[in-house]
């Protein structure tokens, strides 16, 4: 290998630095988590999309996976613990022209969000979902879950866990969601397609990656560094697509259903909305777009400064 | 930057006379002000207000949702905000205790933003149905943190109009959330509400930035300390986090930034103080004793100040329009001449905490409290007015 190669290859940096923020490397996660390998698999869905980054905005709860908005250099929002989808909810209809994605851990998402992950879903809000789930509370150093598999120990289960776990793509699946898939970290390109196919659906869209902790999880469990868990992955994940998502419930160490599970349509909360409210209103229903265009005009014709942003 | 001033869009604004209750009053004011946004859970005795917005907004352009609860309700609309609308959301007091941390994040993350707070008996399920003012310290101090926020106390449907339009106008200028306290008896009571031409209506619009995506800097202040704003979706690429931040939004958990930022969210209020707040006042001049209210206990204490009079007291009138930041200043000069203040209110002692506080030994404070449920019979106010004017100072 020539010095000028390696030279060529110092200066090409991350193929994924157009996404990221990368004044703010290095990031806080562990050596061996998986949540890294989320975001480039997600960079990448975006760059292979084509999707327009300007009208773009990703909003994330708290946690590990939480702080994912504050690496990626897109309209970013860091919110409360459970309630990005909420905050999302309200993003995507204050500006339906975003692409809104959620990007948030399986504890934010499921426990605390629990509540508004299931109605998000049943109203099908236009929303994309991507849940890195790693069977702990991983910020918070090691706790229970609502989806740690049944006999893990955790800091807060020290003789083994053993509520039920939830099954996530049955719960999002039996709540409404248009696109359900589950991948591992294993699975980049597969996550990155995922990601993509979700991007074209217009609806509540749920992706769970499962992911490795392993400071947390895998030690506590014994089941070895971040590469042991990458083995596990591989040898045990069965591609199964369109798999009943009943089936997809995760023990500690046997297999993990992957692939896409549900990819259907039904309109999206918007659509719904507009349907409605034109049937019932008629010409005196005003669609918001409608109004942007008339309050500019109101600005251009009646403001002495049409820059201004005034409703 | 200091914010340059608009008229309200005339198809948000009814105008003409109406009789009409103070919640559907405060919707009114609500449209008028530009929200075109609000996020609610259906809680007695507020939810007339977005009711009356459901049924109003999709035809001026807009949005209501209703959601799972009052924690979504609370975030959802701060993401619209965001997306580039006026937004608000409507509760009473269980539903407000769910908000607390939703209260924090827009004064952290700068959101304007109005919660509507109709006030009921507690602690909580409590009077569902009946009034208190029981809520004002949780206004002030709810969420966790130190912070300053703006709270308004209109004391009829008129003002829950040209208060609400107010709050927004307040929320927009400083960015900041600004609780408007009502009670279930000003939310309830119908009463004629003028609303004038909108070319008459003043808004405040957002501060939303002029600057290039290369030298926006999303929390970077000058002058009166409120960062500029920007939308979604805008090409700036913004971040904005609950963590302690720098001016580009970027997390900093260091005691030095912490120290700049928590200071700077408290002095853009504490400095603006005397613009903000606002006051009814009447024969101060010469008074003995002063009564101090807000709310609907201001139109029975008038009753007993009248009463007084008659008697040939002299009694001084203040009624808080801006409960928080509470009027310090006007209190301490007041203080100095005056014998006695007496603060009736609907609940155990709230607000009188703070005029004692601000009178600072100068001259008594007496309570009038009550639990709630009910209004204060004005001769129980009459009883301690009379009571007051006898003292000596201190």
């Amino acid at each position: 290998m020539s010095d000028s190669l390696v030279t060529e290859i110092t200066n090409a940096g991350n193929p994924v630095d157009a996404i990221l923020r990368t004044d703010r490397m290095p990031h806080i996660w562990c050596p061996g988590c998986g949540i890294g390998t989320t975001v480039n698999s997600f960079a990448r869905a975006l760059i292979d999309s084509k999707i327009d980054l300007g009208s773009l905005a990703l909003v994330s709860g708290i946690g590990c996976t939480g702080r994912v908005a504050g690496y990626v250099k897109l309209d970013s929002f860091h919110t409360t613990h459970g309630r990005a989808i909420p905050f999302a909810t309200g993003l995507k209809l204050a500006n339906p022209n975003l692409n809104v994605v959620v990007y948030s851990g399986d504890g934010d998402l499921s426990a605390i969000g629990g509540n508004h992950l299931i109605h998000a879903a049943r109203r099908n809000i236009d929303l994309k979902v991507i849940c890195v789930n790693n069977l702990i509370y991983a910020m918070t150093g090691g706790q229970t879950a609502p989806t740690t598999p049944g006999h893990s120990i955790t800091s807060t289960n020290p003789y083994g866990t053993f509520e039920p776990s939830f099954n996530l793509p049955h719960l999002v699946e039996a709540a409404g969601a248009v696109y359900v898939a589950r991948w591992t970290t294993f699975h980049v390109r597969q996550l990155a397609r995922s990601i993509s196919e979700a991007f074209k659906k217009k609806g509540f869209s749920f992706i769970e990656v499962i992911s490795p902790c392993p400071t947390l999880y895998q030690r506590r469990n014994k089941l070895g560094d971040a590469l042991d868990t990458m083995k596990y992955y591989k040898e045990k994940s069965k591609v199964r697509n369109g798999s009943p998502t009943s089936e997809a419930g995760l023990t500690m160490t046997g297999e993990i259903i992957v692939g896409k599970f549900v990819d259907r349509d039904r309109p999206d909360y918007g659509t719904m909305m507009r349907a409605q409210y034109a049937e019932a209103l008629g010409d005196e229903y005003v669609e918001q777009d409608q109004r942007e265009q008339d309050r500019m005009e109101h600005d251009r014709t009646e403001n002495d400064q049409p820059e201004m942003v005034c409703s | 930057m200091k914010a340059d001033r608009c008229t309200a869009d005339p198809r948000g604004v009814l105008t003409g006379t109406h009789f009409i209750d103070g919640d559907h009053a405060c919707c009114e004011g609500a449209l008028a002000a530009g929200a075109r946004f609000a996020a609610g859970y259906p809680i007695t005795p507020s939810t007339e207000v977005v009711e009356r917005f459901a049924a109003r907004v999709p035809k001026v352009g807009g949005t209501f949702i209703q959601m799972e609860d009052e924690l979504a309700a609370s975030i959802t609309l701060q993401g619209a905000v965001w997306g580039g609308a006026k937004a608000f959301t409507v509760t009473s007091g269980p539903g407000f205790s769910l908000m607390m941390e939703h209260i924090g994040y827009a004064v952290m993350t700068e959101t304007p933003c109005v919660f509507v707070d109709v006030q009921r008996g507690g602690p909580s399920t409590g009077l569902p149905t009946l009034p208190a003012q029981a809520d004002m310290m949780q206004a002030r101090w709810g969420s966790h943190g130190d912070y300053e926020i703006i709270a308004l106390c209109p004391n009829s449907p008129q003002e829950c109009f040209d208060l609400t339009i107010t709050a927004f106008n307040l929320a927009e200028e400083f960015r900041v959330p600004v609780m408007f306290m009502m009670d279930e008896v000003v939310g309830h009571m119908t009463e004629k509400v003028v609303i004038p031409p909108a070319d008459e209506i003043e808004i405040t619009p957002r501060r939303h930035t002029r600057k290039s995506v290369e030298d926006y800097l999303p929390y970077g202040t000058n002058g009166d300390g409120v960062p500029e704003m920007a939308h979604a979706g805008e090409g700036y690429n913004f971040h904005v986090t609950g963590l302690t931040h720098d001016e580009r939004g970027y997390p900093n958990m260091t005691p030095p930034v912490q120290d700049k930022l928590v200071r700077r969210l408290q002095s853009k209020i504490r400095n603006a103080a005397d613009r903000i707040c606002l006051f009814e006042e009447e024969q101060l001049e010469g008074a003995d004793v002063v009564v101090v209210s807000y709310g609907i206990t201001s139109r029975v204490a008038q009753r007993a100040i009248e009463s007084a009079r008659e008697m040939g007291l002299r009694v001084g009138k203040l009624r808080l329009i801006t409960a928080w930041p509470f009027p310090e200043k006007k209190i301490r000069n007041l203080a100095a001449k005056v014998k006695a203040f007496v603060v009736p209110e609907l609940n155990l002692g709230q607000m009188v905490h703070e005029v004692q506080r601000a009178a600072d030994g100068q001259a008594r404070t007496f309570a009038v409290s009550h639990a709630g449920g009910g209004v204060h019979k004005p001769e129980d106010i009459l009883k301690v007015i009379v009571e007051a004017s006898k003292c000596r100072i201190v």
